[in-house]
């Protein structure tokens, strides 16, 4: 039972914000003793284990491109295609950025867009004055909501899109962890499975923006303002 | 044959690049320390095989040490002006996403025909050969079609690098604690802890304890990749594998998607949730993960659907 100090030591570190790098050495070291290793021993698992799975580090060979690509404007290119949405409605607009981050993310480029790149100068502004056509006018409040709904359709994009691209961190993080376990993983297989929950997110995500057009649609007074 | 160890050969000198031309960086009061972290992941790549285990304990050490005291610098130095970037767009057009395209493409297309090529190809490694092969057409292609100076891509890497930090080693690191966990016997524990909250031979409590265990860890921590090794020594291997015989990779892809989840929920998850909110000059704090909730919740109860009907024919 006293391995499980390990976990403990990984849960109370992340949450007291120490490195992380530090947190994970505590708990090997935490881990290996209580299940009587000495450190050599621990070290030396360690470094094998670090050792087989190299290849979830490879992922970074692929920077170079995506400086090269930056250094040509690929983040500009992002921003006009993102400016060129046609969305008439905060929901449809919103819905058509999941789209398009969901996509990106997909083949890998998951920093062309993101909150400093592309919420902030483009997709929050756009997004409030598509509701201002909508509503007439918009109430403080609900400013506030639909700068929110933007960051949120960032982030939900973002997470259930990147795993679709087989080269990406939590990929090959699990087929690291399951090696040590004897059990062998395809990225690609496993990119695949997170074909369902994309489609999932992007159903979910965009009947939410539907509703959140409706509620504009009625205007500021009939809904008097945000109330979730 | 081409094998991984070409990969590893071609990462390594990545890393090595990242190492020697971040020593320039004046802009990086800490550039040394950076230096010294890449190198040691080039040594890593180039030699760990001759290391020994031991001795690779300790390179890791060292990682740990330099990242963790005193941790990794970034500079300013080859920013590209956004008016030089904006003309290049202008001119380039969406063919920069065409080239973009190269790497997934290629790490597609190489997956499927190369594993019909064993005499060249180490089979079992098809995807992370035509990942690598992916990057150097797209390199290849963007030297003629950008024209870019030869040292470019490089010295942008290496400052995209840079910003990434030591969080780059992350998922190596807890890919690896889940080999001491094995060791250990963190599963067997674990699993005999929570099967006494589970309905004994109850398939879908297992699957929930699972899925809202992945998504509650993370919320605790802030971060998927590090309940993903507890998860898996606790439940995933010992009952979902293990007794129920179900398929790993649909429980660990979509497992980690139920993580992701959690995240969308936590404030621990500052840079997701609680950074925007200050970007957006936000009045509520937690304003983003307000709008989050409604998403995420029903999204967790999909995948633990999604894991029950699919991983268990």
């Amino acid at each position: 039972m006293w391995v499980l100090l390990g976990i403990a030591v990984i849960v109370a570190g992340f949450m007291l914000r120490f490195n992380p790098l530090l947190v994970i050495m505590a708990s090997v070291l935490t881990t290996g003793l209580a299940a009587g290793l000495d450190p050599v021993a621990i070290v030396s698992a360690f470094g094998k284990a670090f050792n087989d799975t190299r290849y979830v580090s490879i992922v970074w060979i692929v920077l170079p491109v995506i400086g090269l690509l930056e250094a040509f404007g690929l983040q500009e290119r992002a921003k006009g295609v993102i400016g060129g949405l046609k969305g008439a409605t905060v929901g449809r607009l919103l819905a058509g950025y999941l789209l398009l981050r969901q996509a990106t993310a997909a083949m890998g480029l998951t920093s062309v867009a993101g909150h400093a790149q592309t919420v902030r100068p483009l997709v929050a502004p756009m997004a409030q004055a598509a509701a201002e056509t909508q509503a007439g006018e918009i109430s403080e409040a609900e400013r506030e909501e639909i700068k929110a709904w933007s960051a949120a359709t960032d982030n939900v994009g973002l997470f259930f899109g990147e795993d679709i691209f087989l080269a990406i961190g939590s990929i090959l993080l699990i087929v690291g962890l399951l090696d040590q376990y004897g059990i062998h993983l395809q990225p690609f297989q496993l990119s695949v499975w997170a074909i369902p929950t994309a489609i999932a997110a992007f159903l979910i995500h965009g009947f939410r923006l539907w509703r959140l057009d409706r509620r504009m649609r009625a205007g500021p007074t009939a809904s008097g303002g945000p109330t979730e | 044959m081409i094998t991984l160890g070409w990969v590893y050969m071609l990462a390594g000198a990545a890393f090595a690049a990242f190492a020697l031309l971040g020593l320039k960086d004046e802009s990086n009061p800490k550039r040394f320390r950076n230096t010294a972290f890449w190198g040691l992941l080039a040594l890593s790549m180039w030699a760990g095989d001759a290391l020994g285990d031991f001795g690779n304990g300790l390179l890791v050490l060292a990682l740990v040490a330099i990242a963790g005291l005193g941790g990794l610098g970034r500079g300013t130095k080859s920013e590209i002006a956004p008016e030089v970037r904006a003309a290049h767009a202008a001119r380039l057009g969406n063919g920069l996403f065409l080239i973009a395209l190269i790497i997934p493409a290629t790490a597609l297309l190489g997956t499927l025909v190369f594993k019909h090529l064993p005499a060249l190809f180490d089979v079992k490694q098809v995807t992370l050969i035509s990942l690598a092969l992916g990057v150097l057409i797209a390199l290849g292609v963007g030297y003629v079609v950008l024209r870019a100076a030869p040292m470019l891509p490089l010295e942008q890497g290496r400052r995209l690098m840079d910003q990434v930090g030591w969080a780059a080693i992350l998922p190596q690191m807890l890919a690896s604690l889940g080999a001491v966990f094995a060791m250990a016997g963190v599963g067997e524990a674990v699993g005999g802890i929570i099967q006494l909250g589970i309905p004994e031979g109850s398939l879908l409590g297992a699957v929930i304890a699972y899925g809202l265990g992945m998504a509650l860890f993370t919320m605790v921590m802030g971060n998927a990749f590090a309940a993903f090794p507890v998860m898996i020594a606790a439940i995933g291997m010992p009952l979902l594998i293990q007794r129920y015989e179900g398929d790993p990779t649909i429980i660990c892809a979509i497992g980690m998607l139920a993580g992701f989840c959690g995240t969308l929920m936590t404030p621990m998850a500052a840079n997701f949730n609680l950074v925007p909110a200050a970007l957006l000059e936000l009045k509520d704090e937690y304003g983003v993960i307000r709008r989050q909730i409604g998403t995420a919740l029903p999204l967790l109860a999909v995948n633990i659907a999604l894991i029950y009907w699919l991983a268990f024919p």
